[in-house]
Parts: structure tokens; C-alpha cells; sequence
């Protein structure tokens, strides 16, 4: 069931034990020199477009059964990757037309189909088999620290994560919030995170450094002599890199940051800065900085590396990397805000649950 | 009177006066023929090739420069889009007053080829009403996707970056973008805002068939609308080294009695440091659209 499956990719996973910090290591895959025999643009340029699916089973942070094992073995990803096609396989169930409304308030079932009678999980598709690189199938998406897990947050960092771990509840149909202090977390739009805004796809699917999630996770790249373009499915974003540009000036801000990039032999250097307060790395802030690098492996495959520092939030900088391999799949429009029923239904749900508990809506007037 | 016969008969005299100048339409049209030559291009310019390429390279930052996105057809000026009756003539809705000339329309000579648009009686009883209903029903005051060819020419940039075997546009407004097929994937499984582009080269200029558009999106401020049953064939020409010459054919059997045509120069941001910035509109319609659900609603 999709409850499992998402923890792994819960972003609270970060505020993890303390890990052993280490310096920053050079990306675990060394730079190597332009190779003629690989796919050259027009131009000259190493040739790295194409359609990219990005979806997979490892998770971003390395479950603790693993330790310090970046690998897995061919028998433990066969054992992982028959147990969640097997799980998919009965998620994607055709739901029975004749099953009776769920109960008001919801079942109490949690994720993604549950709790108040979502439909079967064919919706979903976040891959069925784990990150394979150079032969080997990976434990985790990030590298560096060496635990596969996330450095230790600052005290601001931490007291952040606490925070929006605190708004972070199931639906018990009852409006906790009122008492807390200062504004509940579905007091207005803006409070709610850019995803349910339709500001940029959840998890970090744009970045960066970007992420696969739970479903739509097609990238695709498009190659000009001064440019790289990548668009993001969800939602219908383009990252614009400028070959041999200069950053904007640190007033100059973007929602995915500012891009520049610059070949190294065959790999695609990109360096992102000039975030937002917000972006779609969760928990970062505008002092985020990502290194990000493009290899391609062979002809079918990317290797898509990443170094994240923003030092108001974890102690160290970490870095992860994992395969995009190429796809025949067409992406399609992911119009979000065009549909956006939800936002509007989540506050005026929060409306209801407060009158339940009394509170008369407030005046207008501040 | 009423607000209706009003708008009404401010088209009629439009319309009138695009009549009373067919001459000029005459002439205008004589020109364009007189600049395209027997293959079919409209310039003796020869594009710059695509590095490594025997394409002419069309890559660069691009904004059309005229009024069409408040009215693709021939207009005056006018107090506002949203009108409404004056004691001596229309007068800017209340909605729109307090924004003074800021709010007035700039007038316009027109990107429609050759006279008012060929509106079935249904599909113009259709705009007359959109127009009475702009702030309703326009899909840009509710930062939707624009669709094609309105986002060619909103006021904001848009990139073009093409190789030899990828045509993607990007689009400051909205974010949206285009990604555009070189082989044709055949008809697409489900109409979307920006449709599906299939694209091809006729000589030196970059032709593209935009289907599978659904019927959410508007030609301009104006109400000029269409079905989902549009079909657009954009061609792109490079016509000197800072400008494309730009042409929409559009056909839409739902809506018009025949295909018309819309054509105007699209120009290159000059900016040494040009590039497209953030315009994510979802955030400047929040109040808008859900600010009555805020749990402490403001004043309006």
C-alpha cells in the first residue's frame, strides 16, 4: 500500500539522529575526459537531450537496515523490487464499484489512497525497480554523508522542521490549531506549501537538486549552443541554464534559482543560487546553493549528480546522485492551477471545522 | 441604454469604420504579397544556419510589440475592458475605475488579416458576451494558460530554443510551455491548454500545427474565443537579425465561417542580460480566487 512507500520519501525522515559529519567529498564519480566516440550535439557539445523518466524505488535517504551499504546485493533488489511490484500490482486493483461511502470523517486508513475513499493507485507511479549505476543497485540516493542519510540540521533548521512536522497531522476532523499560538496553518493560502498552490510540483520534483516522486516524473531536455532547458512534468516548469553565464544580481530572485552552467569534458555543470525563501527542496531557504552535474552513462542513461549546501539549515553540505534513463513517453500537460479544486476546499474545509468547534468565522477588517 | 446594445454598437462602429478602410486593408494585403516571394517566404533575408546545422537558427528571447492581446482586431482606444453606461457615452466599469488611464485599452491597428473575423452568429453572440463578462470570464485575470497563438503575443517574452532535433518555447507568462513534436505522434489522447504541436520546416521557415487545444483559452482581452474542434498553423521566418515575422492561420468550423489569419513582427530582446524572469501569476490571484476562504477574510 502507498502509505510505506511514501514514508520513505518523507521529507520529515530529515530530522534524522545526528550523523557522523564528514567533509565534503568530491561526487563519488570522478570527472573523466571528453570521450569522441560519445553523442555530440551539431555544435560539438556532449549530447544529452532527450526524454528522461526519473522514477524509482530507492529512496532518497538510506533506510537503517543498510548502514553504511551504498549497494544492495542482485538477491536483496530482487527481493525489494518483487515486493513492491507486487505491492503496485494490488494498489492498481480495479476499486469495486459497489463498495459502500466511507464512514464521515474517513476510515482513519492513511496515504495517499485513503482515509475518506480515494480511488485504486493507478495514478500513481513513482517506478518498480531501484536505481541501477554502473551495474549495481543502489541503497539510497544520497552518497554523501557516507549513512546515506541527511547531515545533522543547525538549531534553526531543526526548530523549522519541528514546526512544519507539528502542522503535519492526519485529518481527525477536529480543527486542532485553534489555541496555538500565532496563525494556524490553513489560516490563508499563502501558508499553504507551493505544491497544494500549484506553485511548483511537490518534493522537489523541479529542484533543485530534483528529486523523483510519486508520479509524473518525466524530464525532459532540450540543447542550444548557449542554453540547456530542462522542463520539469510537474508543473510544466523549464529550468533555463545559461552556458557561460554570470548569476543575477543577489536581489534577482527565482522560485527554482538561478541557473548558469559550463561543459567539464562530457559532464554538464549547472550552479544554482538566488533561491527564494521557499523553494522546492523542502526545508531550504534562500541560502540554498546546488551543484549539479550530467553525465551520460550510455546511450540509454544520465547520471544525474547533486551537491546541496544551504548552511542555515544542515551543518555540512550533502550529495546524492542517481540514473535518468531515456524514455519513449510522451510528457504531457501537467495544468495544475487550472484544476486547482483543492486549495480553495482545504481553507474552506478548515472554515467548517472551526465553526464545528464554535469559532463564529472572523469579521473582516486588519 | 443598456450595457449590451452598447458594446454592441461600439463593435458595429468598429466594424464600420474596418469597412470604410478596405482600401487601406487592400493595400496592406498588396504588400504582403508584393514582400513574399514565389516559394512562399515573406523576406529576401538569409537566417544565420544553426551551428553544424543547414537549419537557420531561430533561438533567442521574443516578444511581439503591438496591442493584439487586448484586441486582435483593428480598435480604438476605450475607457476600459470592462465597460459601462455613461450619461454622455461609456464609462470604465467600477471594478476598473479606480485604475484611471492605467486601465484605459490602447488602440490598435490589428493583426487580422483582412476585415472582422468570420464569427458564426453564434460564436459572435458568444463574444459579445464574453466582452460584457471580461472580468469573469477572461482566463488570463485567472493566470490560466494562455493557449496558442494568444501566447505569442501576451505582453511578456517568450524563449525559443531549437536544435536540429528539439523545438521547445518557453513562455514568461505562466510558465507555460510548448514542446514540439517532429514526428506526429498521431492525434493526441486529450485536449490540454497549450494543445499538441507537431512541427516541420517549409524551406527556412518553422511550420507548426497546433491541435487538441481545448475551449478554456481566448484570442485576447476582447472575448474573441474559439472550440475545442481550433486548429492553428503558426509559421515562424527569421526576417532580419533581431526580428521574426510571425503568421496564424486558424481554423475553427465551431466557431468561424472560414479560416483567417493573423500575422505581425515578433522582436528580439536586445537586453545584453535579457533573459525571462519569474512571472508565476498563481500567487497574484490567490486573493482573488480563494481570499474569501482566508480565516480572517479582508475588506473588499
Amino acid at each position: 500500500m502507498p502509505k510505506p512507500l511514501i514514508s520513505l520519501f518523507s521529507p520529515l525522515a530529515a530530522v534524522g539522529p545526528t550523523a557522523v559529519l564528514i567533509l565534503l567529498a568530491a561526487l563519488s564519480v570522478p570527472p573523466v575526459m571528453a570521450d569522441p566516440s560519445a553523442p555530440r550535439t551539431a555544435w560539438g557539445h556532449p549530447d544529452i537531450s532527450g526524454m528522461y523518466n526519473v522514477a524509482t524505488l530507492t529512496p532518497l535517504q538510506r533506510p537503517a537496515e543498510f548502514g553504511d551499504t551504498l549497494f544492495l546485493t542482485p538477491e536483496q533488489a530482487e527481493v525489494i523490487q518483487a515486493r513492491e511490484r507486487a505491492a503496485l500490482a494490488a494498489g492498481a486493483q480495479p476499486s469495486d464499484p459497489n463498495r459502500a461511502a466511507p464512514p464521515a470523517g474517513g476510515d482513519g486508513s492513511g496515504g495517499a489512497a485513503g482515509n475518506v475513499g480515494g480511488y485504486n493507485t493507478f495514478w500513481i507511479d513513482r517506478g518498480d525497480g531501484a536505481v541501477l549505476i554502473d551495474g549495481k543497485f543502489r541503497t539510497s540516493i544520497v552518497t554523501d554523508p557516507a549513512n546515506g542519510r541527511l547531515p545533522a540540521m543547525t538549531p534553526a533548521g531543526l526548530q523549522a522542521a519541528m514546526a512544519r512536522r507539528s502542522a503535519f497531522r492526519e485529518n481527525t476532523g477536529e480543527a486542532w490549531w485553534l489555541g496555538m499560538d500565532g496563525p494556524g496553518p490553513y489560516d490563508d493560502p499563502e501558508l499553504r506549501p507551493l505544491a497544494e498552490r500549484c506553485l511548483l510540483g511537490f518534493g522537489s520534483t523541479s529542484g533543485p537538486p530534483m528529486l523523483p516522486v510519486l508520479y509524473n516524473n518525466l524530464k525532459r531536455i532540450v540543447q542550444t549552443p548557449d542554453h540547456v532547458v530542462i522542463v520539469i512534468e510537474m508543473n510544466h516548469d523549464a529550468r533555463v541554464v545559461r552556458l557561460h553565464g554570470e548569476h543575477a544580481p543577489a536581489d534577482m530572485r527565482f522560485l527554482m534559482g538561478d541557473s548558469i552552467g559550463w561543459w567539464d569534458g562530457d559532464t554538464l555543470v549547472v550552479d544554482t543560487t538566488n533561491f527564494t525563501r521557499e523553494s522546492g527542496l523542502f526545508g531550504a531557504t534562500e541560502n540554498l546553493h546546488v551543484m549539479e552535474r550530467f553525465r551520460r552513462l550510455d546511450p540509454q542513461t544520465l547520471l544525474y549528480s547533486f551537491t546541496v549546501n544551504d548552511p542555515t539549515v544542515w551543518t555540512t553540505p550533502w550529495s546524492g546522485e542517481y540514473a535518468w534513463p531515456a524514455t519513449d513517453e510522451q510528457m504531457f500537460e501537467y495544468a495544475c492551477h487550472e484544476g486547482n479544486y483543492a486549495l480553495g476546499n482545504i481553507l474552506r474545509g478548515a472554515r467548517l471545522l472551526e465553526a464545528d468547534a464554535g469559532q463564529a468565522p472572523a469579521k473582516g477588517e486588519r | 441604454m443598456k450595457p449590451n446594445s452598447l458594446i454592441i454598437t461600439a463593435g458595429l462602429l468598429v466594424w464600420s469604420a474596418l469597412l470604410l478602410s478596405a482600401a487601406s486593408v487592400a493595400a496592406t494585403k498588396a504588400t504582403d504579397s508584393g514582400a513574399k516571394s514565389a516559394a512562399g517566404s515573406v523576406t529576401d533575408y538569409v537566417a544565420p544556419r544553426l551551428p553544424g546545422s543547414k537549419l537557420p537558427d531561430l533561438n533567442g528571447i521574443w516578444q511581439a510589440l503591438n496591442e493584439a492581446n487586448y484586441d486582435i482586431e483593428r480598435h480604438l482606444a476605450r475607457h476600459s475592458m470592462a465597460l459601462r453606461d455613461g450619461p454622455h457615452g461609456p464609462l470604465p466599469a467600477v471594478a476598473t475605475l479606480r485604475l484611471g488611464a492605467v486601465g484605459a485599452v490602447p488602440p490598435g491597428l490589428g493583426v487580422v488579416q483582412g476585415g472582422p473575423l468570420p464569427y458564426t452568429p453564434e460564436g459572435l453572440a458568444r463574444k459579445l458576451e464574453n466582452q460584457r463578462d471580461w472580468l469573469d470570464r477572461d482566463p488570463e485575470i485567472k493566470c490560466y494558460l494562455p493557449g496558442v497563438p494568444r501566447a505569442t503575443y501576451m505582453p511578456h517574452p517568450f524563449q525559443l530554443f531549437h536544435s536540429d532535433s528539439a523545438i521547445l518555447f518557453a513562455y514568461q507568462y505562466a510558465g507555460a510551455v510548448r514542446d514540439i513534436h517532429l514526428t506526429d505522434p498521431g492525434p493526441a489522447p486529450v485536449d490540454a491548454w497549450m494543445g499538441q504541436s507537431v512541427g516541420s520546416w517549409d524551406g527556412d521557415t518553422l511550420v507548426i500545427e497546433v491541435t487538441a487545444q481545448n475551449d478554456q483559452t481566448w484570442f485576447d482581452r476582447s472575448g474573441n474565443h474559439h472550440s475545442d474542434q481550433l486548429r492553428v498553423v503558426e509559421r515562424y521566418t527569421r526576417t532580419g537579425p533581431d526580428h521574426l515575422h510571425y503568421e496564424a492561420t486558424i481554423e475553427d468550423p465551431a466557431t468561424f465561417t472560414r479560416p483567417w489569419t493573423i500575422s505581425m513582427p515578433l522582436y528580439r530582446r536586445m537586453e545584453p542580460d535579457a533573459r525571462l524572469l519569474d512571472f508565476r501569476c498563481v500567487e497574484f490571484v490567490e486573493e482573488l480566487m480563494f481570499g474569501e476562504w482566508r480565516r480572517q477574510p479582508l475588506t473588499r
